[in-house]
This record gives structure tokens, sequence and C-alpha cells, in this order.
């Protein structure tokens, strides 16, 4: 669908990405710098999925990370907690900082990595056990619960937080699975919370839910970046505008603009920006 | 794209309405086609059973007669000392069957011709029946008990009919005065089929009516011990690091090559480098079932692996992000998630797999398990033989009582295919996730 754009040509490869970071303009409501992303190139096998992108994710606010399909927005949310590290054929090169610390040190085991950034993917995936198992996998994975009291409290809080524990409280042994699509989701979410992490990466968590459920997850987006930064790959415009706080544009494997998602969605800095968020092509 | 529409034939014209006509007609054709299939195929299933059936449950009985034999002292121990095993291990028991069922009959023991003929209605195994009554028990000895003994082939194929009473008594296996006798002690109850345990314990015999599958129970019995125990645990380690582990490359890609050409391989080249390798080079006894599960093992850990990593890969990827997203590692991911998903998938292969390892036999004739072994193999090592090669070895005989046992035989081992199979699909619907 992007062949249709007249200005094609200024978004080939060759061109060199310019994005416009703009930093300092960073509001207070941000909190604290979270992960720092420098010069993150990406190749599956011999074709680059990344050119040298630089971002910065910021704690208690949500960064929404938007563009077309193919456009690499998936590719570098999985570089956060060493998703891609399970491809073979995936190579990552640059810089990813979270706390200062850089993630792909070899010293870094990206086990203990994935426990601080939780990832909420595009499909609900529970597993195929209950409730409560579901919830209390992480926790007992890594041995954060000595009790079953403490267990059980964990359960009850990820739950509470993810708006769940109400409808299922009474049902806590019953398969994950046969929960609707939305509960699914906030199940999953519940999972990805149980640990406590630091940065919630979620993947078009919307995208196979229908508009009540979006909405409730929007919902509990917004509450969850209180306590949490999360980066959040959207298809939808409108989502990215209601939930998040800075928005960064991908195109072609590039991030071509971030900004406050104000005014990427008023004001964008880049031709290529202004046609994809007026609708004129993606 | 006008143009094109405007060309295309109507959807509702007569022309239309017979081209429908026709493609419904082509619908129903396809459709019966494949019902065809499955009813010819069914037939053939129904006439190999209904042949095999007919044939082999007669095997499942076994003439005996009853007869009050007295276990003698003066011929089992005359001696007199209980101690002396060799003397009883050698007494001629068939004198005391014989001198019970002269009595029975009523006959005159003097005369050689009338006692050569009543001596063919008693099988030559009395001899060991008896022998083993006086071993378990030699209290016996001096009383006089009823025995049901065996009773010769010739007797029993009458009784089952496949000897033709009609037949000219000079070309009939049994003589005129034979079949008197037989419906004498027929009529008296002295003489019926009794269920015929012998077939499932007996070893190997030249008698038909004393031959049995028990040394080729418990040979087969250690041959899938041995494939499953090493078999199993080879065949889903290789699978699981050839799916989880092995980088995707050349080597992989020949090593699954070759697993899929291993799969293809024909069993007699196993039996082959099953004599050449575990015989020869190592040195094992030869008609060892040991042999045979290694073999067997061979032969089946292609399929093993395979299956498993069909298994393997039919785990749904959002899983697999799910547990590593939650910081579970690979190992974690494999247990708590990859195997418990796969069980079912790999139960169900291995069954197959060992399904077609206890009907293969061609690679035992080659590894010298097509043997008479008439004691039983206490450990896998002793000379045994396996189901397949038991039938193998009884429709080679001539006797008409190994015709029958050949085909009961094979209900045996039918029998024992249609359990495992049926075990396959209950344990794969029973782990499989409903949710």
């Amino acid at each position: 669908m992007e062949a249709k754009v007249e200005d094609r040509p200024a978004m080939t490869v060759e061109q060199p990405a310019e994005p416009k970071e703009t930093d300092d303009a960073a509001p207070a409501a941000l909190g604290e710098l979270k992960i720092k992303a420098t010069d993150v190139n990406l190749w599956y096998g011999e074709k680059q999925a990344l050119f040298d992108v630089n971002l910065e994710v910021f704690g208690q606010s949500v960064t929404a990370l938007i563009g077309p399909s193919g456009c690499g927005k998936s590719t570098f949310l999985r570089c956060l907690n060493r998703m891609n590290d399970v491809i073979d054929i995936c190579k990552v090169k640059g810089d990813i900082r979270l706390d200062g610390e850089d993630i792909y040190a070899p010293e870094v085991d990206p086990v203990q990595l994935r426990a601080r950034v939780g990832m909420v993917f595009q499909k609900p995936n529970p597993f195929p056990k209950s409730i409560y198992e579901n919830v209390a996998y992480a926790p007992r994975l890594h041995g954060l619960c000595a009790t079953k009291a403490q267990m059980d409290e964990v359960v009850e809080t990820s739950l509470i937080k993810a708006g769940l524990w109400e409808e299922v409280k009474d049902r806590l042994d019953a398969p994950g699975t046969g929960l609707s699509g939305g509960q699914q989701q906030r199940l999953c979410i519940a999972r990805a919370i149980s640990v406590n992490p630091e940065v919630l990466l979620m993947d078009e968590p919307c995208s196979a839910l229908d508009p009540i459920a979006t909405a409730t997850i929007e919902t509990l987006i917004d509450e969850l970046k209180e306590n949490l930064c999360i980066a959040i790959v959207t298809h939808s415009m409108q989502q990215a505008a209601r939930v998040s706080q800075r928005t960064a544009f991908f195109h072609l494997g590039k991030l071509v603009e971030v900004n406050d998602t104000s005014t990427i969605f008023t004001n964008p800095s880049d031709q290529r920006t202004q046609d994809y968020v007026t609708g004129r092509f993606g | 794209m006008t143009d094109q529409t405007a060309s295309l034939a109507s959807f509702t014209g007569e022309e239309a309405q017979k081209k429908l006509r026709k493609r419904h007609r082509a619908e129903r054709r396809f459709r019966a086609y494949g019902v065809a299939a499955i009813l010819f195929a069914l037939a053939f299933l129904v006439f190999l059973f209904t042949s095999i059936f007919s044939q082999g449950w007669s095997a499942f009985l076994q003439t005996s007669i009853k007869l009050p034999v007295e276990f003698s002292q003066d011929v089992i121990n005359p001696s007199g000392n209980p101690d002396a095993e060799d003397e009883i291990f050698r007494a001629n028991y068939v004198k005391l069957a014989r001198a019970a069922l002269y009595k029975q009959l009523g006959i005159d023991a003097e005369d050689r011709k009338v006692r050569r003929d009543a001596n063919k209605l008693l099988s030559r195994g009395v001899d060991v029946q008896l022998r083993d009554m006086v071993l378990r028990d030699p209290s016996i000895i001096g009383k006089t008990e009823d025995v049901w003994l065996l009773a010769s082939d010739d007797a029993d194929a009458l009784l089952k009919g496949s000897i033709d009473r009609k037949t000219p008594s000079d070309r009939r296996a049994v003589n005129d005065q034979q079949v008197a006798w037989i419906d004498q002690l027929v009529d008296k109850g002295d003489m019926e089929k009794r269920f015929n345990t012998g077939l499932f314990v007996n070893g190997a015999s030249s008698n038909p009516e004393t031959a049995g599958l028990g040394v080729a129970l418990i040979g087969s019995f250690f041959m899938m011990l041995t494939v499953v125990l090493l078999a199993v645990p080879l065949g889903v380690c290789a699978a699981l690091y050839l799916e989880e582990y092995a980088p995707k490359g050349k080597i992989s890609d020949t090593i699954e090559v070759n697993i899929n050409n291993l799969a293809a391989v024909p069993s007699i080249v196993f039996g082959l480098l099953g004599l050449a390798v575990f015989i020869n080079f190592f040195g094992l006894p030869r008609s060892a079932s040991l042999v045979g599960g290694l073999v067997l093992t061979l032969m089946t850990l292609p399929t093993i692996i395979i299956t498993t990593r069909a298994a393997i890969r039919a785990v749904p990827p959002s899983i697999r992000e799910a547990a590593l997203g939650v910081g579970a590692s690979k190992m974690q991911l494999i247990g708590h998630h990859v195997l418990p998903l796969s069980l079912p998938g790999i139960l169900t292969g291995t069954i197959i797999g060992l399904v077609q390892a206890l009907g293969e036999t061609a690679p035992l004739l080659m590894i010298g398990m097509v043997a008479f072994v008439v004691e039983y193999p206490t450990t896998p090592l002793d000379p045994a033989t396996g189901l397949p090669v038991q039938i193998y070895m009884w429709a080679s005989s001539a006797e008409r009582g190994f015709v029958e046992r050949t085909a009961g035989a094979t209900m045996v081992l039918l029998a024992f295919l249609i359990v495992m199979n049926s075990l396959a699909v209950y344990l794969r619907n029973k782990f499989e996730r409903k949710w």
C-alpha cells in the first residue's frame, strides 16, 4: 500500500535517517530515562531490518512505536528484552542500555533481563494451565516467593493490577485458555507484571481484540504507567494518540521521528510522518 | 477491466445451469471414489480377518483325554529314595499314561497292534506333562489321580473336524478302531476340547499339540523392553536437540535427510548390521533377545525421532514466546511447556514405532532368532525367538496342528498390535490439552 505515495523516492534506504530527537523538549511529566538505544542495527540473515535506530524510552510513561507493516517497530521492541536472541539468523549491533547498563553485554543473562523487561504479545498466549498457575509461573521460575501465602498474594495483586481479579477470583483453578480474548490478554499482562518488571513491552496487544476489550486494556495501560515504563507497538494511530505520551515513527527500518505524541500528530517535522499520521499511506 | 467483465458468461442462463449440474456431478463422483476406496480396503480387511480367525480360533482349543493315572512308585521311583531327582526325571511316564489309557478303553494290553493304535491317541508330550506334575508335587507318587492328558494331533484334528470321517479308513490318519475309541471317550465325557493354555506357555516343540508361544512371548517382551529403554530416551533427546538447540545449517540438514533415509532402509539391512556389529564385532550371543532388541532399537529410532520432532514443532510459537518472555530458560521452556505439550504426539509415535518393531521379522532372521528354543529365556542374553519369527517357523511346518497354530499365533500378534494401537489413541486423547 505504501507504493502509492508520491514522494516514495525520498524514503529509500540510501537516504540517511535523521531522527529528530527532542530530548530537551521532553515535558516534566515523563519519568527518568529508562532505556537508551544508540545506533541499533539489526540483520535477519543478509537482510538488514533496522538502520541506526536511536531512541530513548522514559519511565512512568508510555512510548508508542508506530509505522507501516514491516517497518521494524516490533523488531526493535524485541531487541529491548533480547527476544530476538532466539532467532538464529538475527544479529544485533549497537548499544542498548537499561538504566545505563548495556543489556547486550556478555555478562547479562537474557533470562534475568526478561524478568526485568516484561513482554505482552500480539495474540493472547496464556499457558494451557490454570489462571493461578499462569500468574504464578514467573515468580516461581525466578524463585521469588518462598511460601504459598506469599504466592497467593502475588497472584492476587498482579490480577488486581491487571484488572482481572474481580472477574476470575472465584475460578482461579479454571484454565486460562477458557477466558475470553480480552480477559486472556489481561491475564497475560498479569503474568508479565507478576515479577515487578521495570519495563513492559507490548507488541500490538489489542490487535486481536474487540473495541470494548481494547478500551479496557487501554485504561489498564494508563494505570500501569504510573509505576512502569511502557513501550507499545501499535497499528492504530488513534490508540497511540490515546495512550502514549511519546510516539516514535518507524519507516523502512529507520526511526524517522520521535517526539511528544501531541507534536507527532499535530505538527510532525518530517513529511513522511505527516503523510502517515494523516492517512496518506500505511 | 470492464470489457473483461462484460465478456464473462452469465450466471443464470441455460448454459450456466448445465455447467452447474456438471460441477455437482463431478463433485459427487469425486466423493464416490473416496467411498469406493474405503470399501475396497475394508473388504480386504474383512477377508483377511475372516480367513485368519476361521483358521486360527481352533488353535485356542486343544483336545485332552481324562485318564485316571496311577503314579506308580515302581515306575517313577523304584529306589524309593525321594531325593533321587535324576531317577524321577528319567522315569518312563509314557508307560503310566498308556497303562491308564488301556484300562480306560478296556483293551487287551497284550495285543501289540491294538496297543500301537491306542498309543497314537496320546500326544508325545504326555511324559513331560506327567513329569512336571510329579516334580511339582512328589507326594503324588503312589496315588491315582484323574489327569487331563493331551491327545495326539490326529485325535485333535478329528474332533475339530479337519479329518473327514467319510474318508475311507486306509486314507485317513486315524483308522476306524481309533475313531471308535475316540467316540467312546467323547461319549463318556472323558475326551473334550479344552482351553489351550499350552499355546501361551509352552516353548518350541516338534509336536504341534505341545508347541507354544511361551518363548516367543518372553523374547518379544525382552526385545520391546530393550527398545523402550533405549530408543525412547535416545530418540526423544535427539529430536529435542535437533529441534531446539541445533543451529540450522548444512550439518543439521544432512542429519535430517539421513534420519529420513534411515527410516526407509529395509529392515533386513538392519539385521545384517546387527549381525556384523553386535554379534561379530561385540561378540554378543546369537539368538539373544538383547541383540534383537538392539537391532529393533536402531530400526525404531528414526520413527521416534521423526514423530517427536513433528510433535515438538507443533507446539505453538506463542507458548514459546510466552515462556521466554517471562524469563524461562531454554531448559525450563522445554521441561515446562514443550515436552508436556508434545507428549501425546511423542507417545503416539513411540507406540507406533514399538508396534512396527513388534511385528518385524526379517532382521531377527539375520541374527539367528529363528531358533528351536524349548527353555524359557531368563535373561535377554539367553536364546529366544519372537512372535513374528515363531509364526514364520510354524508357517513352514506341514502338520495340521501347526497350520492352525500359525493362524492362532497371528491372532495373538494382531491382538497385541490392536491393544497397543488403542493404547496410543487412548493416551493421545487423555493427554491432549482440550483447553
